[in-house]
Formats: C-alpha cells, structure tokens, sequence
C-alpha cells in the first residue's frame, strides 16, 4: 500500500499517524512533506527508524523548490512525477493522509 | 492503467492542484488513461474562466481546459460544492435564475455520483488535497 | 456494476472547516451506489461524533441526525481508533452513534484490504 503524506511533519501529524496506525509499506513525501527528508532535523531520526518498515519515497521538484534536494536523508529515494505514477502503479490501495 | 485523480483545494492557495496537474501529466507520458479528473470542496474554484492571474504566474485554469482539449479528459465539477462557491454554467444559471455563468471550457458540472463511479470504474483513485 | 470496497477516511475535526460535511455527502453517494462501505475515524477525525452538537450559536447545519440516518443506507462499518479516542479524552459512549472501536494497527490492516481509500 502507498501512503502519501504532504505536511511539514513539523506542523501536522499525517505522518507520524501513518507511522501508528501502519505495519509497513510505501510512503511518498510530497508537497510540505518533503521536510521529513531532509537530514539533519528533528525528524531526522524518526524517518530512519520508518524506513525499517517503510519503503520511503520523496518527490523531486518539491525538494528542489524548496532549496532541499541537495541534503536528503540516505536511503529516502527521490522521485520524479513519473515515478510517482509508478508507485501508484505498483501499489494498492494508495492513501493521500490530508 | 485507468486512473481517477481527485483534486479537493482551489488554485493558488494550496499546492494541491499544481501537484495534481504535474502527476496527470505523467500519468499520459506514461501511456495511462486518465478517465476522470473530479473537483470537489474548494476545488471547483479551478473551474472559474474569471480567473486572471498576472502575466508572469501559471494560469492553472486554462492549464486544466488545455490538458481536457488536448488529451480528451473529463473534468467534472461537482454540482453541490460549486453550487456552494458560486461556480455557474449555463444550466445552472438558468436553474437557480443567476445572472452569469463562469464556468471554464473542458469543464462539466454534475453528480457526486461521477466520483463514486470513477472509484469503481478505475484501477487507481488518487487524492489531492489539504 | 461491481462492487467495490470504499473506505472514507475521516482525520478532520468538524466545523473547522467544510472537509467533514462534504465527505459525509460522499458517503451516502457509495452508499446509493451499493458499494462495500465503510468509514475509518482516526486523529481529530473522532470529534466529528461526539454527541451533543448543538450548532445554533454558529448558524451551520449539525451532524448528529445525519449519523443516525447512516444504517437507513446499510453503512454500518464506522471504526473508531481506539487511540485517537483515549488521547482526546473521550470513550465510545461519547459518540452519536454505535461503532467498533479497533486498535490503529487493526484499523491499518482494513486500509490495506480497500479497493478506494478516499481522504477529504
């Protein structure tokens, strides 16, 4: 199953309520959710501890926009839209965590 | 593939539609079939042609009609959250005794039901929203 | 037509914003469709049950009847996570209505099962 999460885990809880209520799978970050990627933070720790259970995926031009494509964290893989489409693809169902 | 994308935030506010627009696109770079595109909340304000965005800015509604033109996908608004925000075609004007309409080419105004058909008729739903 | 197995994801307080209302019209739409429904409440989206809305002081239309109206469409899979609840101070007899109270991971398995997962 895909979860995409699209809040700054620093505001909101989608993602943190991805990580409680799910035993695994994939999560894209995208939009204001791409800070959960970057190294360095807060949630640093929180995303490498996900990625035991997650696949976690962040997409690229919200990165870039944001000025954070060059300090990702190791291990989160980066996306194009097209990659984006394959992992709905890939996975069913998908879950938009708004 | 046959895709269905839900878009729930009106232009400019929320990023919502920009994301939505890009991952349509490569939904038919990547030779799926999109068979609906539904708005609903305040997504059917992507749906005004009054929209006048400076000159140096995306016109994201005119992005939509030209995307519905080019590739012959079915925009649907939905009739109870444009009644609600003020989004009119002519059957609506008339329906309601309003004395304009807005509604941008490539777009119709009808049923929730488009967007429960398109969740059974379709292998993916995605959401774009707040 | 198919039946597919819909499930409305509810993470939103109500009267906030417009999110929760909206997607109980959604809701009922499935339901005419004869689909296989059912609604996860999670996060503040357990607020929207509890019972006792008493809206005349904002001028918006409440949720309780339309909960109650909810079994007259055959939904009756409302699933409450057990967490959100207990975090937020309330139980099972707060609510509007009768549901099942699962645990989140138990409610995480259903999503996993769902054809449509759709989120307002």
């Amino acid at each position: 199953m895909l979860h995409i999460v699209n809040k700054s885990p620093y505001e909101r809880p989608a993602l943190d309520s991805v990580l409680a209520t799910m035993s695994g799978g994939a999560i894209l970050l995208i939009e204001d959710g791409v800070y959960a990627a970057v190294k360095g933070g807060a949630q640093e720790a929180k995303i490498k501890a996900a990625m035991e259970r997650f696949k976690v995926y962040a997409l690229a031009a919200d990165l870039e926009a944001r000025g954070m494509a060059d300090r990702v964290i190791e291990g989160v893989t980066v996306v194009d839209y097209g990659g984006f489409v394959d992992l709905v693809v890939e996975h069913k169902p998908c879950q938009s965590w708004l | 593939m046959k895709f269905a994308i839900l878009v729930n935030e009106g232009p400019y506010t929320h990023e919502a539609s920009d994301t939505a627009y890009q991952f349509a696109k490569a939904v038919l770079a990547k030779g799926h079939e999109i068979f609906r595109i539904f708005f609903y909340h305040d997504g059917v304000n992507n749906a005004t042609r009054l929209t006048t965005p400076p000159q140096d800015d995306r016109n994201i509604v005119s992005r939509w009609s030209k995307l519905a033109e080019e590739h012959k996908i079915d925009l649907v608004v939905c009739v109870a959250a444009a009644q609600r925000r003020g989004i009119v075609d002519e059957g609506e004007m008339k329906r309601n005794g309003k004395d304009a309409t807005n509604l941008a080419p490539g777009f119709r105004i009808s049923g929730l039901g488009q967007l429960i058909e398109a969740g059974i008729q379709c292998d993916r739903l995605v959401v774009f929203g707040d | 037509m198919s039946v597919k197995k819909f499930m409305f994801v509810n993470r939103k307080a109500p009267y906030g914003t417009i999110y929760a209302w909206e997607a109980l019209e959604v809701v009922l739409i499935a339901a005419a469709f004869e689909q296989d429904v059912s609604l996860a409440f999670l996060d503040d989206g357990v607020f929207q049950l509890k019972k006792g809305h008493n809206t005349k002081g904002i001028d918006t239309k409440a949720f309780e009847k339309t909960w109650g109206a909810l079994e007259d469409y055959d939904i009756t899979k409302l699933y409450v996570a057990a967490e959100s609840l207990a975090e937020r101070g309330l139980t099972a007899d707060d609510l509007a209505v009768p549901v099942e109270v699962l645990s989140r991971s138990e409610i995480g398995k259903l999503m996993e099962e769902q054809d449509v997962i759709l989120s307002f």
